[in-house]
């Protein structure tokens, strides 16, 4: 992808490298951490100045850096099924204390190098090197790797002092989502799936601490009903109940205040940026927007997560002056794509759409994500709008609302293995987007951390289906055009 | 009536749910499939229509609904929707869809698309804080929902008056279920795993008063018999549902009874009743209130083991050596919950197997094997 980085996408990476850097900083100081799924109302935590991490934003950070597969095995030898929710398999691994960890050689001290890893040596030239012994291309022994294996720190934490116990606690990889902190307590909101509910209660009973609950009941409606909101609000007030046991402190009304004030800057300065997609061509690769959602999602109630959003808006802007754009390759296609990208494969992802011209210029998490409100009752009703928590009406509606505005020539849906609320309906939904956007969809079949679930074989195809349909769709408009 | 020709009935009646489905229509009467879990069934007897418990089948293959799901959804869903597009749910009069579980929102959803110009769906969304009054106020006001759905179908108004008698028929068809579950332990000779299956699977199938009479004739009948002088094993069920009989001839040909069970199917849904005074909606609400133990439901004690123990202490307490898991395919919630089942089992000392089934299941050679050894380490 690009090589060069805008300073709003710096921006936006050292809002989310604070919030690891503060939470960690805070546990030292003995102070409490919390672990929170996406979609809690973070104001409630902001308002007692609490420090959050978000275990769906680790365990992509973690499939991203390739440790997807071992940590979800590892949560399959603690018992739980390959199954469940492959975020929630290796959050469940993370808070049992289980760490990917560089493999040790105990004698020497040093980290034991796969051989198999790393990439091709090449020479001036910029040809491989071929071993003549194998006849094999030689590694570039700069960018290998060792072996990656999974460590306990408890078992850790119980050795004596001493040499073993520096160099396995040093052995842990070092990226900040494996080095995230261990809970004090924990915030669930089941809003966008009920995995959540007794995934925290997992959490909280491995590491037998406070969970505070926020039940958001599925919806077969658009309208959210007053009875929702008032089961709902109620449930707030008990959760700044428990939060000022938690801390000792009262509910600071100013901060919250200011927390939602934030939050909906945020909220509005992500949608502005998801608004550059309309653009033809596209300012960026909407992939781009998968990683800023890391920022919505752990930062969002923060003045720096919304100031940063204003940057890249920024940058964006000139990319339209400028006719420039973050999308490596000259964009032929637009398309919607669907659900959460597999993260252990997003060059898999990529390659096909980039040797078609497909820039993705919709994701469903722009409307899903943006979410404004004026008061309290508002707030509730904004957090009952998730991805998997509303309707299917609701859902075609957001969905084509953004295939339009952002003029997408068809659908890339992920069957995500991990995520069973949203793959649920995506079928009938393909039936709607065909139907009333007359855009061609394919689907394959995926995971968003597991690579285990995905089969590159089949996407190939699957893109390539769609591209052969869209470009037909093309040639008819043109057709019709002349 | 004698036990063996009760049995047979039962029997006939879990085997041939259509049977019974033609036979409600052909006497003018109406009837609600209810999908799990928890839907209160009191509010379609209320409103003097038949509820008919849709569990998947036993007998189906998945084809129509590979149309609105991918694979990695359980049989029991799949299969509810595959039975509503292939016909076998066209006599009923609605049907009842509870969002419970990550499977069932969007098959809510499907299946309120699916049936748009055949069926009226009823949804409803159990809270997870069942228990404080605005849990309880959510919970009534879901029921009044359903209620007033209901009342459209129906035709009638449902009162106070008949949905306490609603609930006092639930409560002793209930009470009848959970007798028959220790009797049947008691006299596992003549009730064999298979023969209490088709009981309580049977309950889900007829009216409520007609199969609390015929259950309280059956249990009159077993007390009066000597308690079985029991050689083989004796095992705790546990899961959401297993009630096929080619599985459990399995535990009859290798002398293991059932002591008692944690299937939601079976006892998770007869464990709770609802009061019989006061305002009936909130009697409901306060029901649901009362789950307790459950994979499903929010438990606000999370820090605890409760629901592990639950079981575990059940095993004990049933004179049973041991636990056997059926885990459906698929089913992320009771999948979620293993590791701490697992967890108190072993700290209770209650050997266990888990056995992963799914109701497309015909061969049952592994699961054999498997139960076979397990019996044989008891
Ligand atoms: S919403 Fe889907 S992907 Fe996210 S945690 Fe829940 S099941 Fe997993
Ligand atoms: S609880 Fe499990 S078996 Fe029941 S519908 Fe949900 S996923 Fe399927």
């Amino acid at each position: 992808m690009a090589k060069t980085v805008s300073p709003g996408v710096l921006a936006l990476r050292k809002v989310v490298e604070d919030v690891y850097a503060d939470a960690r900083t805070a546990k030292a100081e003995g102070k409490l951490v919390g672990w929170s799924s996406s979609k809690f109302p973070c104001e409630l935590a902001e308002a007692f100045d609490l420090n959050v991490m978000y275990p769906e934003n680790q365990a992509a950070g973690i499939a991203a850096n390739r440790d997807g597969e071992i940590m979800c095995k590892a949560a399959e030898d603690l018992g739980f099924d390959n199954d469940i929710c492959g975020y929630a398999r290796i959050s469940l691994a993370y808070a049992a204390g289980k760490r990917a960890s560089r493999k040790l050689d105990l004698e020497t001290g040093e980290y034991v190098i796969d051989p198999t890893s790393g990439k091709p040596l090449k020479d001036e030239n910029g040809n491989v090197v071929i071993d003549p012994e194998t006849g094999k291309p030689k590694k570039d022994p700069k960018t290998m790797q060792p072996y990656t294996v999974i460590d306990d720190i408890h078992e850790i934490e119980a050795l004596p002092e001493g040499r073993e116990k520096e160099l396995r606690k040093a052995a842990i990889k070092p990226y900040r989502q494996m080095q995230m902190p261990q809970p004090d307590f924990v915030l669930c909101c089941n809003n966008i799936c009920n995995c959540m509910t007794k995934w925290y209660e997992n959490i909280a009973r491995m590491c037998n601490i406070p969970l505070i609950m926020i039940d958001i009941p599925y919806n077969n409606t658009v309208e959210v009903a007053d009875t929702n909101v008032a089961y709902i609000r109620s449930q707030f007030d008990a959760a700044i109940k428990q939060l000022e046991e938690l801390t000792g402190k009262k509910f600071d009304e100013k901060k919250f205040e200011h927390a939602c004030a934030n939050a909906n800057r945020t909220a509005q300065n992500w949608l502005k940026v998801c608004d550059y997609l309309q653009y033809k061509p596209a300012p960026m690769s909407g992939f781009d927007l998968f990683n800023h959602m890391a920022d919505v999602v752990t930062a969002r109630g923060k003045t720096e997560a919304a100031d940063a959003f204003e940057l890249l808006e920024q940058d964006l802007e000139e990319n339209i002056k400028n006719g420039t754009s973050t999308l490596p390759f000259p964009e032929q296609y637009r398309v919607m794509f669907e659900g959460i990208p597999c993260w252990p494969k997003l060059p898999n992802l990529f390659k096909p759409l980039k040797e078609n011209g497909v820039n993705v210029t919709a994701v469903v998490y722009a409307p899903a994500f943006g979410f404004v409100y004026n008061n309290m009752d508002e707030m509730v009703r904004a957090y009952c709008k998730a991805p998997n928590s509303v309707c299917i009406e609701q859902g075609v509606d957001w969905r084509e609302g953004i295939c339009k505005a952002n003029k997408v020539d068809g659908v890339l849906v992920h069957y995500n293995r991990s995520c069973k609320p949203w793959s649920g309906y995506m079928a009938e939904m393909q039936r709607r987007f065909t139907a009333d956007l007359g855009i061609p969809c394919a689907g394959f079949d995926g995971d968003q951390a597991d690579p285990r679930n995905f089969n590159e074989a089949q996407y190939m195809t699957r893109v390539q289906g769609l591209v052969e349909a869209m470009e037909a769709n093309k040639t008819l408009k043109e057709g019709e055009d002349k | 009536m004698s036990t063996e020709i009760l049995l047979n009935e039962f029997k006939e009646i879990s085997e041939h749910p259509y049977k019974v489905l033609s036979q409600y229509k052909q006497e003018g009467k109406k009837v609600i499939g209810v999908l799990p879990y928890f839907a209160p069934v009191e509010l379609v007897v209320a409103a003097g229509m038949v509820p008919m418990g849709i569990w998947g089948s036993n007998k189906k293959t998945i084809a129509l609904a590979k149309e609105y799901c991918a694979t990695f959804y359980c049989t029991i869903a799949q299969l509810a929707l595959e039975m509503l597009l292939d016909g076998t749910m066209d006599q009923l009069d609605g049907i009842i869809t509870p969002t419970i579980c990550d499977t069932l929102r969007p098959m809510s959803q499907n299946i309120r698309v699916a049936m748009s110009e055949k069926l009226p769906c009823i949804f409803l969304a159990h809270p997870q804080y069942r228990k404080p009054a605005f849990g309880l106020q959510f919970t009534v006001d879901q029921y009044t929902h359903v209620k007033k759905e209901l009342e459209k179908i129906s035709g009638t108004a449902i009162t106070d008056e008949a949905l306490r008698e609603a609930i006092k028929v639930m409560n002793r068809s209930r009470a009848a279920r959970r007798a028959f579950v220790k009797l049947a332990s008691d006299h596992c000779d003549v009730i064999t795993a298979v023969k209490r299956s088709a009981v309580l699977r049977a309950a889900w199938f007829m009216e409520p008063v007609v199969f609390a009479e015929k259950l309280e004739a059956l249990n009159a009948e077993l007390a009066q018999l000597p308690v079985a002088d029991w050689k083989g094993k004796k095992i705790v069920t546990s899961g959401i549902i297993c009630d096929n009989p080619k599985l459990l001839q399995i535990f009859d040909d290798n002398q293991i009874a059932i002591a008692a069970d944690d299937v939601a199917q079976e006892s998770r849904s007869f464990r709770v009743d609802a009061s019989e005074e006061g305002d009936p909606m909130m009697a409901l609400a306060q029901q649901f209130a009362d789950q307790d133990y459950e994979i499903l439901l929010y438990d606000e004690h999370s820090s605890q083991n409760r629901r592990g123990e639950f079981v575990a202490n059940l095993v004990k307490k049933s004179g049973a050596q041991g636990l056997v898991l059926f885990m459906q395919q698929f089913c992320d919630p009771e999948e979620m919950e293993y590791p701490y089942l697992k967890k108190a089992l072993d700290e209770a000392g209650v050997p266990h197997i888990k056995l992963g089934v799914d109701q497309q299941m015909r061969d049952f050679g592994q699961a054999n094997t498997a139960i076979q050894a397990f019996a044989e380490v008891l």
